[in-house]
């Protein structure tokens, strides 16, 4: 996570087009075990068991396999993920987020997110962007016909364009987060220079 | 005019940050080894302490075996374990190790030992720790970022979900458990029927339901979606809770009570959505896909592609593809390889007394591989205290130890590639019991049927 501060992030896309692509599936229980933090790491798992077959040889057929979407994401490549709906839901896995971080992407554009993934993409400096259907249907059949298809996400001003139809949508985030990501800020430190008022807050707090 | 979550929720709002989250004050923090290694590090990064250690509990339960807990042999799950029990000795953090009285799941731990109350903000970097809203606490999974900030603030930063109370109504019918009234649930709402709510479990079904039934219940909550599954706590809630190890005692036990009985939704709270389900509609239900919500009555036939939209048909198609399934399919009769008792779901006394209730006199099937793991050293003692044991023993069956187990895939039960696995564990996904694993989700009554006759078996025909 070295770019932590957002801004415009005009890039190709994947589409990873499974809906309920839980976080079992974006890193298998497997790469749980480890202790490290190492983002590459957790990236070279990302969708590991739909992008590999058990003798670890890349599955042709998997998006991100394709000659159009293998190169590995760099600024203005592959950056964005376009992902089914109900993205990330299952399992709490921080690591699901640790792998989409890992593998270099900076936003997830999908019409539903499951909540605890959500907030896990935030902490870990990759946007979640909500979109509605017919925007993620179109992204997908703009990107079908043309891999190269640049969509713009604009935090500042919290739009998303399709630059292939120019098609553009609002979308939301709270003025706090968006505060964090443009500047590079963690909730812990945050919450860190709130501890006068936790302390105050327990002293209210009724035992029984 | 207040839902049961509004209670809970605003008596434990320290701050609401202008246009962003509320700081949310947590009462109880719960650590296993898979999601807290990394909050350890961002606090010796910091170099900050635990706020408030008494406020946390933790405990290996992913990676222990179920066959053995004197030693780990997979080195990369032995260093986790160590790693949790070497962060807890750092920071100053209560510690169940693995093989001790005081071990099991978390989510079976939690509740029987008295240390999730109703009332309480519970957190876990584990989606099922919705569970503990069974006991009426508010109790949320979160990432293992937000496990790092309970640890350096007792506080979580998070928007206020929408709310949704799901009725149930009416008595379960003969070989219907809470399972089959959650697997029931999922498929009406389907997985993501319930993101973005906290939902509220109400209805007679819910009153005359046991502790077990509801922790299994709230357990399931997460696989629609939904952060937290609350049971407002009744007589049976204080029954279950009285005399645990760490529940107040004494003069504190009565004052908790009378708190205790304030926790309901009021008579006039508006919920963003209501949900009515009929008791007596709900059969025992199995799972025919590769999610939790893809599900059937046990009689019934897997759904054909008749009617399906293209992308719906492709759906249905990659998942029976998977579990070499095929449309229309009845799944009653199907041979089935491995069958498993356990999980935070239900690893549960009542869930070894319900397989009992069917094994008992009965030999399981020569061409079945069986798992009966308790959820804790607590379960696994009284099983053996009820003589559950020696049923099962004399049934063909072993009694294995606390653990995980093969829920997930990270301790050696792993279900082989291709097997056919019936599970009372919660999740079905692709992979989810071991690379290449298909796995049916069903209640421990369909498990323990399927077990002696070797294939997937409805069990009001043993009863």
């Amino acid at each position: 996570m070295a770019n932590k501060k957002f801004n415009i992030i005009k890039s190709t896309c994947i589409p990873i087009a499974i809906d309920n692509n839980n976080t079992d599936n974006i890193i298998p229980a497997r790469y749980l075990a480890f202790t490290t933090r190492d983002p590459k790491f957790y990236g070279d798992a990302f969708m590991h068991d739909l992008r590999y077959d058990a003798n670890n040889n890349p599955v042709p057929d998997f998006v991100m396999n394709k000659p159009e979407f293998s190169e590995a994401p760099h600024e203005g490549v592959h950056e964005i993920i376009v992902g089914g709906q109900n993205w990330g839901s299952g399992s709490s896995r921080e690591h699901a987020a640790w792998a989409i971080a890992g593998y270099g992407v900076r936003v997830v554009i999908s019409s539903s997110f499951a909540d605890i993934h959500r907030n896990n993409l935030l902490n870990c400096f990759v946007l979640p962007v909500i979109v509605s259907r017919e925007f993620q249907l179109e992204l997908f059949d703009s990107i079908a016909k043309d891999p190269q298809t640049i969509v713009t996400v604009d935090l500042p001003n919290q739009t998303v364009t399709n630059e292939a139809t120019g098609h553009s949508e609002k979308f939301d985030i709270n003025g706090y987060k968006k505060h964090c990501l443009v500047n590079g800020l963690d909730d812990i430190d945050y919450l860190l220079t709130q501890k006068d008022k936790t302390e105050a807050f327990e002293q209210t707090m009724k035992k029984y | 005019m207040n839902t049961l979550f509004d209670k809970i929720w605003d008596s434990h709002v320290v701050q609401v940050i202008p246009d962003g989250p509320t700081q949310l004050y947590i009462d109880r923090l719960y650590g296993h080894e898979v999601t807290t290694p990394q909050a350890f590090d961002t606090l010796r990064d910091k170099g900050i302490k635990t706020f408030r250690p008494d406020h946390v509990v933790a405990m290996p339960d992913h990676n222990t075996p179920s066959d053995q807990q004197e030693v780990i042999n997979d080195p990369i799950g032995r260093k986790q374990v160590e790693t949790l029990a070497n962060n807890c000795a750092e920071f100053g953090i209560k510690h169940f190790a693995m093989g001790t009285k005081d071990n099991g799941i978390i989510h079976v731990v939690g509740p029987e030992k008295g240390l999730s109350l109703p009332g309480m903000t519970i957190v876990c970097g584990d989606s099922h720790t919705s569970t503990h809203g069974a006991v009426g606490a508010l109790a949320m999974g979160i990432g293992t970022s937000e496990v790092a900030e309970v640890l350096a603030s007792e506080c979580i930063l998070q928007s206020k979900p929408k709310s949704m109370r799901i009725n149930i109504e009416g008595e379960l019918q003969k070989g219907v458990t809470a399972k089959d009234v959650a697997l029931y649930i999922m498929a009406k709402l389907t997985t993501s029927g319930a993101t973005g709510y906290a939902v509220e479990y109400a209805g007679s079904t819910i009153r005359n339901m046991s502790m077990e039934g509801r922790l299994t219940l709230s357990n399931l909550s997460i696989e629609m979606g939904s952060r937290a599954g609350i049971i407002a706590p009744d007589e049976t809630t204080f029954a279950y809770l009285k005399g645990r190890e760490y529940a107040p005692k004494g003069a504190d036990w009565d004052k908790a009570v009378a708190y205790w009985k304030t926790l309901k939704s009021d008579d006039n709270a508006v919920f963003d959505k209501e949900v009515s389900i009929d008791a007596a509609d709900i059969k025992p239900r199995i799972t025919y896909g590769t999610n939790p919500g893809a599900g059937i009555a046990i009689d019934e036939t897997i759904p054909t592609l008749d009617g399906l939209s293209d992308t719906e048909k492709v759906q249905l198609t990659t998942q029976l593809d998977y579990m070499q399934f095929k449309p229309g399919q009845k799944l009653e009769g199907t041979p089935v390889d491995y069958c498993f008792l356990g999980a935070c779901t239900n690893g549960r006394i009542e869930d070894f007394r319900a397989f009992a209730s069917i094994v008992k006199g009965k030999k399981k099937s020569p061409n079945v591989v069986a798992w009966l793991v308790p959820g804790s050293w607590l379960v696994r003692q009284q099983i053996i205290d009820e003589g559950i044991d020696k049923i099962l023993e004399e049934s063909g069956f072993e009694l294995r130890l606390p653990s995980c187990s093969s829920c997930l895939a990270m301790n050696p039960d792993k279900v082989p590639a291709g097997k056919l696995s019936i599970s009372t564990s919660n999740r079905n996904f692709v992979g989810r019991q071991g690379p290449g694993a298909r796995t049916v989700l069903a209640s421990p009554l369909v498990v323990a049927a399927s077990a002696i006759t070797g294939v997937i078996t409805d069990p009001r025909k043993m009863m």
